[in-house]
């Protein structure tokens, strides 16, 4: 295994004791790779990327992670009205010692890494009072200045509007193929899965799981099971584009063409 | 409501936002000032300490001139004994060593120390709203020293004792705190009333065990006051205060990582539980010194960190300095209002409480800081 | 509106559980067996005390004062003796009872009205404005116990008017984190007051000796306890809690909620209005007579939520019992076990603050914080 590259296998965790939340989960993915976990709310989304994270001990099963991981958390609150570029600096926790402060180079490489996300011009812009998406960049580029290589995000589309969902996504993407990340996200949204992800983890019940790439795993019968309702899988072309989607059918709710 | 009572309403709102919107800009000119000259606030701070030290030895019932006090300072500063023949009188001498200089360096110190604390704290825990008074370390303290005064211990015992009762009533606020499932929010600030509360009952079980002589003694002490200054309790204050200061300015970076919280600050690679326990032990000592000798000086490490962010921002990396800078300044001027203008000795711990909960309450209003409401 | 939805009201966390398990519906959840219990601890606090009488010279004095004609057993018992239990001892313990009783009543009262079990007179600031209060009239040289309720009311209701309007520009009065931030705030500024008037001495009595009593009197006690306090505190008690019973199921429909409040139909803001008058008048008669006695009314109304429900029909004369029964038993605790009159403030803050965090703990903060 090379840097970036991460496997697990026969993961479970139970907070009480034979309360089993999921267990046996297996997933892997390669350095430049995105991996999205799909599960209905209460499934442990959270508790599953905590395990990635460190933060949490499983209770069976190992994980193998090579690399340094960052962590983008979903609804981000800070108690202080720090700065941007305060909030970036963050990052270097690691390389700065215990006793010292952040060095001039070290601020540089911050702002270099607001740069490098398109807002260097708000650098000394309080944090809070950015929008969501932006706050999203802010932390990304704290992701950055940490030098990881493998990037974890807790649902990070679920409180935006539909542009600034886009915007993550692009970013996802870019931080993947172009920064070389990996990149770990968990989301409500198969469509989203299906636009930047690689692979894909469903969390479809305590004992049962679905794990490889989006194109086999996404598919109209596993997702049926996972959220109790249909979602068809479309292919059409916008402009020069050859677009593959999937979208829920909600088939109960009266406003339907008529035939 | 009749129309001109909604007119009325109306322009007293008016008057309000306009006020309000002069405090925003006043706090955004700050805010653009700091990020322009990025050393001048705290130098500006630090100087202005030193210049109120230097001007709280000049004034007082016998008042001296700012140069003959200076050098009568400077002399004593030196590391080896005075002159024989002393080119000043021995009064002003007796005035300065004697009585001035404990007092005030005692003031300043007590004041960095709940400064640097409250900071810290607030810092640490990542709630705008603790304090040592809230979160029961002052009442612990208070605790351990009403003990150790009862028992007529030597003071050496009492800061020990005092250190004891801090670090305990502060471990029980965290222990209950989590123990009842929160840890931030209003958990912690309700175990540490309950905690605060138990370690006072404790002391008044003290206050009405003690005899007419200690009596005295333990309820002024508890007010908060100076008057107990000589240079060995400076030396008492000073020396936890310094040592763990020095520890607490080294560590302010790491403050930054501890606000974001715990599992944030993990995936930063830092170790949470043996910093924060670190911070609380150092906190702890600062306080227990303090509250040994000074007695229970309330509110000024709740209020100053909020001051010290409105004039030089969140950042730890200036703000621990700054809020250092400004409780000395704070504690120091309080108790030159007492002793200069009032001529008396009010405890300065109502004096701090009688300013410091309307501030408190008009912060508390203004809710400068989010996350006041609960988490 | 049932008594069956009110149970599903927040207080339920508070009651149900393990406590409720093992405390079902005993004869003891009833609030008339309370006050039976209370009125044979009234009578059993008659015979403890430190001047030693043996119990059956005490019956018989007690017997020979209530008996109608006059008999002649009455020659052979000793002055003293008759002094000490019909003069002494009776009101020392009503006011202790009394005192439990404004305290447990009037702790019920704000938790039902505010709807947050965390908040007590204590919490709220009204106790330190009332000692504010109380303190100020003694400062200004009177003594006579009448004059400092009117003084330490206005103090107490000037607290809690504070709090309520500072926790209401912050935050609502539904979020219970600014209410209590509030009570905090207002109760240290008051208690802060207190320390400025016991360092300015008050010229006209010799220096030291005002101080001394003020700071004893203000950790609670019942020392010194004779028919004027007991009248002091008798009237703001039981006023207030005729009050506070005629409003009992009133209490009910208000802890709903505003909103469900309104669209009964019922004129909240009066309603709100009468009870803190209520509330403030009843914990200032008990400051003003024995200092402050922190944390009664903050536990009391919990014990009784387990006893009886949280029901207020029942949960008002319960807490009003048991308030009682606890503060006699301090009292009498004091008074004859320890024999060395520690104040019973500083016995219900020691023995009361493990307890609130026992139940601040078991709750695991739930229906605390809404």
């Amino acid at each position: 295994m090379s840097t970036g590259d991460f496997i697990f296998t026969g993961l479970g965790h139970a907070y009480l004791k034979d309360n089993w939340i999921f267990r046996n989960y297996r997933g892997e993915a390669v350095r430049g790779q995105v991996l999205a976990l799909l599960g209905p709310n209460g499934s442990g989304k959270t508790t599953l990327l905590k395990i990635l994270l460190g933060a949490l001990t499983p209770s069976e099963g190992s994980v193998n992670i090579q690399g340094q991981v960052a962590f983008v958390p979903q609804l981000f609150q800070v108690a202080f009205d720090y700065t941007a570029l305060d909030m970036v600096l963050m990052g270097r926790a690691k390389k700065v010692g215990l006793f010292s402060q952040p060095t001039p180079a070290d601020e540089e490489a911050a702002i270099n890494a607001l740069e490098r996300m398109g807002i260097g011009h708000m650098a000394y812009r309080p944090f809070h009072e950015m929008s969501g998406g932006q706050r999203q960049l802010v932390i990304f580029a704290r992701a950055l200045v940490a030098e990881a290589d493998i990037l974890i995000l807790d649902e990070p589309t679920s409180a935006l509007d539909l542009k600034n969902q886009n915007g993550i996504l692009e970013w996802i993407d870019r931080l993947a193929r172009r920064e070389n990340l990996t990149v770990i996200f968990s989301t409500h949204h198969p469509h989203h899965a299906y636009a930047v992800a690689d692979q894909a983890l469903l969390m479809l019940g305590e004992n049962d799981f679905e794990s490889g790439p989006v194109g086999d795993v996404l598919t109209e019968k596993n997702l049926l099971q996972l959220y109790g309702l249909p979602l068809k899988r479309l292919t059409f072309d916008y402009e020069d584009l050859n677009v593959e989607t999937l979208v829920p059918v909600f088939r109960n709710c009266k406003r339907r063409k008529a035939n | 409501m009749t129309e001109a009572a909604g007119k009325e309403k109306r322009k007293k709102s008016g008057r309000w936002r306009e006020w309000s919107a002069r405090s925003q800009s006043l706090l955004r000119f700050i805010r653009d000032f700091n990020s322009r000259n990025s050393l001048a606030m705290p130098l500006f701070l630090t100087g202005a300490m030193f210049a109120a030290i230097i001007g709280s030895i000049c004034i007082g019932p016998y008042p001296m001139s700012i140069f003959r006090a200076g050098h009568i300072v400077f002399n004593l500063s030196l590391p080896w004994p005075l002159p024989g023949d002393l080119p000043w009188p021995l009064k002003e001498l007796t005035v300065i060593q004697v009585i001035r200089l404990p007092r005030v360096l005692l003031a300043t110190v007590a004041g960095i120390g709940l400064g640097l604390s409250g900071t810290a704290l607030q810092g640490m825990m990542r709630n705008p709203l603790v304090g040592p008074d809230l979160v029961g370390v002052s009442s612990g303290a208070a605790m351990g020293g009403v003990l150790a005064i009862m028992m007529d211990w030597s003071p050496a015992t009492v800061v020990c004792l005092a250190f004891i009762g801090g670090l305990a009533a502060m471990g029980g606020t965290f222990w209950l705190a989590g123990a009842a499932g929160k840890s931030d929010g209003i958990g912690l600030v309700v175990s540490g009333i309950f905690v605060g509360a138990f370690c006072l009952s404790c002391v008044g079980l003290g206050v009405f065990l003690a005899n007419d002589g200690q009596l005295h003694n333990i309820v002024f002490w508890l007010l908060g006051t100076m008057i107990h200054a000589t240079p060995e309790t400076v030396w008492l204050v000073g020396i936890p205060t310094l040592v763990g200061g020095a520890v607490l300015m080294l560590l302010r970076w790491r403050l930054n990582l501890l606000s974001l919280g715990n599992v944030d600050a993990f995936a930063l690679g830092v170790q949470t539980k043996g910093l924060r326990l670190g911070v609380i032990t150092i906190v702890s000592l600062i306080i227990a010194a303090q509250v040994s000798v000074t007695g229970i000086i309330g509110w000024v490490g709740l209020v100053i960190p909020h001051l010290g962010r409105m004039l030089v921002g969140p950042d730890h990396r200036k703000l621990l300095p700054a809020s250092a800078c400004l409780g000395g300044l704070f504690v120091l001027l309080i108790d030159d209002f007492t002793r200069v203008i009032l001529r008396s000795d009010v405890p300065t711990g109502v004096l701090t409480a009688l300013i410091g909960t309307p501030f408190i309450c008009y912060l508390f209003w203004k809710k400068q800081t989010k996350g006041w409401s609960s988490d | 509106m049932t008594e069956k939805t009110v149970k599903q009201e927040k207080f339920s966390a508070c009651s149900s559980g393990r406590f409720r398990r093992w405390l079902p519906k005993t004869p003891l959840a009833r609030p008339w067996i309370l006050g039976l219990i209370l009125l044979i601890a009234i009578i059993g606090s008659l015979f403890m005390g430190a001047y030693p009488i043996p119990w059956h010279r005490i019956l018989e004095i007690l017997l020979n004062s209530v008996w109608p004609f006059s008999g002649s057993e009455s020659a052979y018992l000793d002055l003293r003796e008759i002094t000490v239990v019909t003069l002494i001892r009776p009101p020392r313990i009503l006011v202790a009872v009394l005192a439990g009783i404004a305290l447990g009543m009037s702790g019920t009262a704000l938790q039902g009205m505010m709807r947050n079990p965390l908040v007590g007179p204590d919490l709220v600031g009204v106790t330190s404005g009332a000692a504010f209060g109380a303190v100020l009239a003694m400062w200004l040289g009177f003594l006579y116990t009448p004059v400092i309720l009117v003084l330490s009311t206005i103090g107490g209701i000037a607290a809690m008017l504070g709090t309520m309007a500072l926790a209401r520009v912050v935050g609502g009065r539904n979020d219970s984190l600014p209410l209590i931030l509030a009570g905090f705030f207002i109760g240290a500024f008051f208690l802060a007051g207190v320390g400025l008037l016991i360092y300015l001495e008050n010229p006209f009595y010799p220096k030291g000796q005002r101080t001394g009593n003020i700071i004893y009197w203000l950790l609670g006690t019942f020392r010194g306890a004779g028919p004027v306090k007991a009248w002091t505190i008798a009237v703001p008690t039981i006023v207030g809690g005729t009050v506070l019973m005629g409003l009992r199921w009133r209490l009910n429909l208000l802890s709903l909620g505003d909103l469900d409040a309104s669209s009964l139909g019922i004129n909240l803001n009066r309603l709100r209005w009468i009870l803190i008058t209520v509330v403030s008048l009843m914990v200032a008669g008990q400051v003003a007579v024995s200092g402050v006695v922190g944390w009664v009314g903050l536990i009391i109304p919990h014990a009784a939520r387990m006893l009886v429900g949280p029901d207020h029909r029942r949960l008002i004369p319960a807490s009003a019992m048991l308030g009682g029964l606890f503060v006699l038993g301090l009292d009498n605790f004091t008074r004859t076990v320890i024999w060395s009159e520690v104040p019973v403030g500083v016995l219900s803050a020691i023995f009361g603050t493990p307890l609130i965090c026992f139940l601040f703990w078991k709750t695991k903060t739930k229906g605390w914080n809404e």
